[in-house]
């Protein structure tokens, strides 16, 4: 059948519009005088029964930034144990990627719920704002939608085919469907990221009206989305492993089957493994974002860190004190599992000097909170010997310290089941103390440097910290994995550990989590009262900083509807590989 | 039976971390009231009384002008010493170069507000700008947003702090003093904090008898803990016309507190309304 040449035409500007929606939507605007953004007054807002707009959006939005971030990061550290699966032959670890994809399974129809509540209640209460960022991103939110659809393809086809596609070649082809489904998750992210920095640093727009001057791209590419990219990304996979961990407790807590338990043991040491080596990472991470936004407006990093959200970071420091504490002492506990496990445990005692010191250090605020009274008999709200503990040069020494610690704990379990071979063993050895001595110097010696500087110069005098820190792991693992080739192993009692360390395993993504629903709030906070930061002012009734009380209560609530949802997956999970036995 | 104890223990950790949010200072981040600024009758005790406040309030220039080193401390500089050596030095070219006295330094104040990178003072500059970026934010701009007359009253304030007599003008009768146009004036003071206040900014006592009032346009509110809970407070406070009590009219009560309250307002009405004695 011949197509007469008009039909052509118009066949290829519907596939010009659907692919670039961007030009359909700037041909149609073209004769369009520019518009500003709106700018609603109270009485523009809708608001529903009573309650608070803001509270709604709130919840339902970490609920969803929650089961999101756990479903995007999953397939990441699933696909890499498929991978090793893959190249150590050991079935072990292709089974467990599979059924970290399971509890995937079952979260996601979640995550897609709370986000389709999300985009509903968004629109409803703050129309006149949303409408503003459809203008901004125009084609990008279909583009979202589309994409969301083809996660959803790629991961059933990445979980259903798991058994079909397990060997040879097929196997590498499973994984490609993996690397598919990662790529279109991060895609996603970084979309989702791009709405919310443009909120806080607006690019792309007349900086005086709002009006849209620019593309979509320099709309999404504005100043602070790649640092939160990076942090969300790296964060994502230390809150993923740290969910699956509480699943592989939940699991060794309910077994009786000592295989079993010995399985979800391993599954829980991994996961564990997983979630702090997302977490190590993470404060330099954070140090880049914090940088950027001081660079993108000191204002709003002194809001930040040191005007109204300051006391903040000191709940930040007690939950990465407790995300600390509870993962070393889950290692603690793992020396159990190995004979030569005793060997290493006298030094137990030492590393958690350093990690409880560092600990009260990190919480130590600057200014105390005293009565009256009180400041008078102390001669002012700095104590004279723990004032100097509060500012940045002794929380900074503090973190790398419980950093490199932590990871002393790690190396002391994967040792405890292997002892080298190699005739040069001791000078490695040697060469190993010395790098922890050498930078720990340092790390001692740039905090101390950090108090004769000046203010501005305080978080350069980090860097050399973290270099410090990074040289120990990087180089710890590199001298090791030469070290202990053709080591002599001995047996891992998976299985042997008690139930109290499996409790362990549950603070972490509570404590995450709350951590999580924390730093949203100040992100969210620094805009103070702007919906988009010195574009577009939040006049609704609730365009205050709520205080920390409010918002430590608000986060409990939702990190406590986020763990009952969770538990309740992981009963789910049970109860479908449980079956009823046949009657006789 | 795992289920329950893990989320017993999850709760238990929930609960400390909510304790310790609730044991520190609880400050609440209101946006920046508008002063109202009365141009007509302001004289120029008056112009640096308000640039003091403008200096620590609205228009956030502690926030950086203090003793952390981020941008020169103003408030403890002598500033009789600095401000003249600013326009001597070698690298400014701004608009009151090679001038001096009062005038100069309110050229070069206003000139520092409205282009804060025009002169970058030695070492306060953007990392790697090599002091010629200033992190300043335009002050008459989003953000901060200062009208004329509040940069003129900031000007005031730090000339009479240098010691210079101020040389901005006074602001005449009819100028508009707020510099945000698209500001529609519904700005509020901040939320109420207590009830009797909350009672009062919404004029509750006027048609209610609360508070000693006796007013009886409205009902009386007594005992009504134990006839309502509290959605039912709530519910009558936004929507008045929903429940008419007998012997009063409807459309008396305003029909917006809805859009007027925050909610931390509304829930400090509804529980002192709901502990009133019978």
């Amino acid at each position: 059948m011949k197509l007469a040449r008009p039909v052509y035409i118009l066949l290829l500007l519907a596939v010009v519009v659907a692919l670039f929606p961007d030009l359909a939507q700037a041909a149609g605007e073209a004769g369009e005088k520019l518009a500003g953004a709106p700018q609603p007054t109270r009485a523009d807002y809708p608001h529903f029964a009573g309650m608070s707009s803001r509270d709604i959006v709130w919840g339902v939005a970490q609920m969803h930034l929650f089961l999101a971030a756990f479903v995007l990061a999953v397939p990441l550290f699933s696909i890499a144990t498929e991978f090793m699966g893959k190249i150590t032959g050991d079935q072990r670890y292709d089974n467990m990627a599979h059924e970290f994809m399971k509890i995937t399974m079952s979260a996601y129809s979640l995550t897609a719920l709370f986000g389709g509540s999300l985009a509903l209640a968004l629109f409803l209460l703050y129309p006149h704002l949303m409408g503003y960022l459809m203008k901004v991103f125009r084609g990008q939110m279909l583009i979202y939608a589309l994409l969301f659809l083809l996660e959803s393809v790629t991961l059933y086809i990445y979980f259903y085919s798991w058994n079909a596609m397990r060997y040879g070649n097929r196997k590498w082809f499973h994984m490609s469907i993996g690397l598919v489904l990662n790529t279109v998750g991060l895609t996603l992210m970084f979309i989702a990221n791009a709405w919310a920095t443009f909120m806080m640093s607006p690019s792309g727009v007349d900086p005086a009206t709002g009006a849209v001057i620019g593309t979509v791209w320099e709309a999404t590419r504005n100043p602070l989305w790649n640092p939160v990219n990076l942090h969300r990304f790296v964060a994502n996979i230390a809150y993923g492993g740290a969910i699956v961990g509480a699943y592989a407790a939940y699991m060794f807590l309910s077994e009786k089957d000592p295989e079993v338990k010995a399985h979800y043991d391993w599954m829980g040491y991994t996961s564990n493994f997983i979630a702090i080596a997302g977490f190590l990472p993470l404060p330099f991470a954070g140090y880049w974002l914090m940088a950027e936004i001081y660079a993108y407006s000191q204002q709003m990093g002194i809001t930040a860190m040191g005007g109204i959200l300051a006391w903040l970071f000191i709940i930040q420091a007690i939950l990465i004190g407790t995300i600390m504490l509870a993962a070393n002492y889950y290692l603690w506990c793992g020396l159990m599992r190995t004979e030569n496990g005793q060997k290493y445990s006298k030094y137990v005692k030492y590393i958690m000097l350093v990690i409880v010191g560092g600990f009260l250090v990190w919480v130590t605020p600057h200014s105390l909170i005293l009565t009256t009274e009180e400041i008078r008999q102390l001669g002012g709200t700095h104590h004279k010997f723990l004032g100097p503990l509060g500012i940045m040069p002794a929380k900074n020494t503090a973190v790398n310290l419980m950093l490199v610690f932590t990871f002393l704990s790690f190396q002391m379990f994967y040792r405890s089941s292997r002892i080298p071979t190699v005739k040069w063993a001791r000078a490695g050895n040697m060469l190993i103390i010395a790098l922890y001595v050498t930078g720990i110097v340092n790390i001692v010696f740039a905090g101390l440097y950090g108090y004769i500087t000046p203010t501005v110069y305080k978080v350069g005098a980090s860097v050399p910290q973290v270099i410090s820190t990074m040289s120990i792991i990087i180089f710890s693992v590199i001298i090791d994995i030469f070290m202990l080739r053709g080591a002599k192993t001995t047996t891992v009692h998976w299985g042997r550990m008690s139930d109290r360390s499996q409790y362990a395993l549950f603070v972490l993504p509570v404590a995450f989590t709350w951590l999580m629903g924390l730093m949203g709030y100040i992100r969210s906070s620094l805009r103070t009262h702007w919906h988009v930061y010195t574009i577009m002012k939040d006049k609704s009734p609730e365009a205050y900083i709520p205080t920390i009380g409010e918002a430590g209560n608000t986060i409990t609530i939702i990190t406590l509807s986020f763990m009952a949802v969770m538990v309740f997956v992981f009963w789910l999970s049970r109860l479908g590989a449980t079956r009823q036995e046949t009657p006789s | 039976m795992t289920f329950a104890r893990v989320m017993i223990f999850s709760l238990f950790v929930l609960l400390a971390f909510t304790g310790f949010a609730n044991i520190l200072p609880q400050v609440q981040g209101d946006p920046p009231a508008e002063e109202e600024i009365n141009t007509g009758s302001l004289d120029m005790a008056g112009m640096i009384a308000l640039g003091e406040r403008l200096f620590t309030g609205k228009g956030t220039c502690t926030l950086c002008h203090n003793n952390l080193g981020r941008a020169p401390d103003l408030l403890m500089d002598d500033l009789s010493q600095t401000l003249p050596s600013r326009l001597v030095d070698a690298r400014y070219e701004g608009v009151a170069k090679g001038k001096n006295g009062a005038g100069a330094i309110e050229e070069y104040l206003l000139e520092s507000m409205r282009e804060p990178s025009k002169f970058v003072v030695a070492g306060y500059g953007k990392k790697g700008t090599n002091d010629t970026v200033s992190p300043m934010p335009v002050v008459n701009k989003a953000p901060v947003s200062l009208s004329d007359i509040e940069m003129n009253a900031i000007t005031a304030f730090l000339q009479n702090k240098a010691g210079f007599d101020p040389t901005v003008p006074l602001p005449s009768a009819g100028e508009a003093p707020a510099a945000d146009a698209s500001d529609d004036g519904d700005e509020e003071d901040g939320p109420a904090t207590d009830a009797v206040a909350a009672i009062e900014k919404f004029g509750c006592s006027t048609c209610h008898d609360l508070e000693g009032s006796e007013a009886d346009l409205g009902p009386k509110l007594n005992g009504i803990g134990k006839r309502m809970d509290d959605a039912a407070i709530a519910k009558s406070i936004l929507d008045p016309n929903a429940q008419i009590a007998e012997g009063f009219e409807a459309d008396l009560m305003p029909q917006d507190f809805g859009e007027q309250m925050r909610v931390s307002e509304l829930n400090l009405i509804v529980d002192y309304l709901k502990k009133l004695p019978e």
